[in-house]
């Protein structure tokens, strides 16, 4: 009974919620109940006994691709308003489509059962006593390790196109040039001179800038008074 | 396992399904609510997998959803980085001008 209960106050918050998403006028709002939706999207699959996939859309929609979208939203200067122009003209013709398809949605389920050899042609029955984690653990490591792999794959040839496509090089910059450091040569930084035994820097050549003589405060009527004996004093 | 009905299950994604094709249809010129409408039709994709897994004692339905869940991360980070590089080019995002590869 109160899981019945759940499961309609879940629904209804992710229905309205989705309703949110589009209709709202704010982009930011509209993530915002994205990430609702996923909430309430994973409190429905917790119902339903995927416990894993519940954490999983928590972990990686929540977390990750709804901050992505917030992050974006953020960060491009758009006039959001001007991107609202002709909000009335498109409104009959998807809500429409949307009637229609809701239709036909509808008659498929109603005259909709399921086969009566459905249950003996599952792929992969629900094993007893195990988590579900567990469970799912122990599909995807082995009979489905292939498609795992190349899921993993997915995820890096998107990463990767995700930085190659954002990743500008900047004039300001200052980056590292291997090639460059390689190809340096001693001669090109170090200049060698053979220098004589106590020829100093005198006959070298290399002469550092000679440090400039102190100012002499000879004229200050202060200087022979109170304080310290001036350099006249000392005799 | 559960106490609900697929038919509960199905019902609201198909409404899900709905709405996401509703958002599109509405917000024709913002490509990222466009495409926060394509992760709501994807949520009810997994919806009714897990349903039906669920329903049917088989575990197939949920990791085929994980690998849904996957395809559909993979799917936003492209395509929210298109839309950052369109920005830098156009400084906008109007699904309208997107007709440079028209030719």
């Amino acid at each position: 009974m109160i899981v019945t209960a759940a499961f309609y106050l879940f629904s209804a918050i992710l229905l309205g919620s989705a309703a949110a998403v589009v209709t709202s006028r704010n982009p930011v709002h509209s993530v915002l109940f994205l990430i609702l939706a996923f909430f309430n999207a994973a409190a429905l699959f917790l119902i339903a006994g995927a416990e894993f996939l519940a954490m999983i859309l928590v972990i990686v929609y929540v977390g990750a691709v709804a901050v992505l979208f917030l992050f974006v939203v953020m960060m491009l200067d758009v006039n959001f308003g001007q991107l609202r122009e002709g909000y009335q003209r498109y409104l009959p013709v998807g809500a429409t489509v949307g009637a229609v398809l809701f239709g036909e949605l509808l008659l498929v389920l109603g005259g909709w059962q399921f086969a009566p050899q459905a249950s003996a042609l599952r792929l992969s029955s629900t094993p007893a006593g195990v988590s579900n984690t567990q469970a799912l653990g122990r599909l995807i490591y082995t009979d489905y390790i292939l498609l795992f792999q190349i899921a993993g794959l997915i995820l890096m040839v998107a990463m990767i196109g995700a930085i190659v496509l954002t990743h500008r090089e900047r004039a300001t910059s200052r980056r590292q040039d291997i090639a460059r450091q390689n190809a340096r040569q001693v001669s090109d930084t170090l200049e060698i001179m053979p220098v004589g035994f106590r020829a100093g820097t005198d006959v070298t050549g290399i002469i550092r800038p000679k440090r400039e003589p102190e100012p002499v405060l000879a004229d200050e009527p202060h200087s022979h008074g109170v304080g310290q004996p001036g350099p006249g004093e000392h005799g | 396992m559960t106490t609900i009905g697929v038919g509960h299950y199905l019902t609201v994604a198909a409404i899900l399904l709905v709405l996401g094709i509703f958002g599109i249809f509405l917000n024709r010129k913002n490509v990222i609510i466009i495409m926060m409408s394509i992760e709501l039709m994807l949520l009810a994709v997994n919806l009714n997998l897990v349903a039906f897994s669920s329903a049917l004692n088989d575990l197939a339905g949920q990791v085929f959803a994980l690998f849904v869940l996957t395809v559909a991360a993979a799917e936003a980070a492209i395509g929210l980085a298109i839309v950052v590089v369109y920005f830098r080019n156009r400084g906008s995002i109007q699904v309208e001008d997107v007709n440079l590869m028209k030719g």
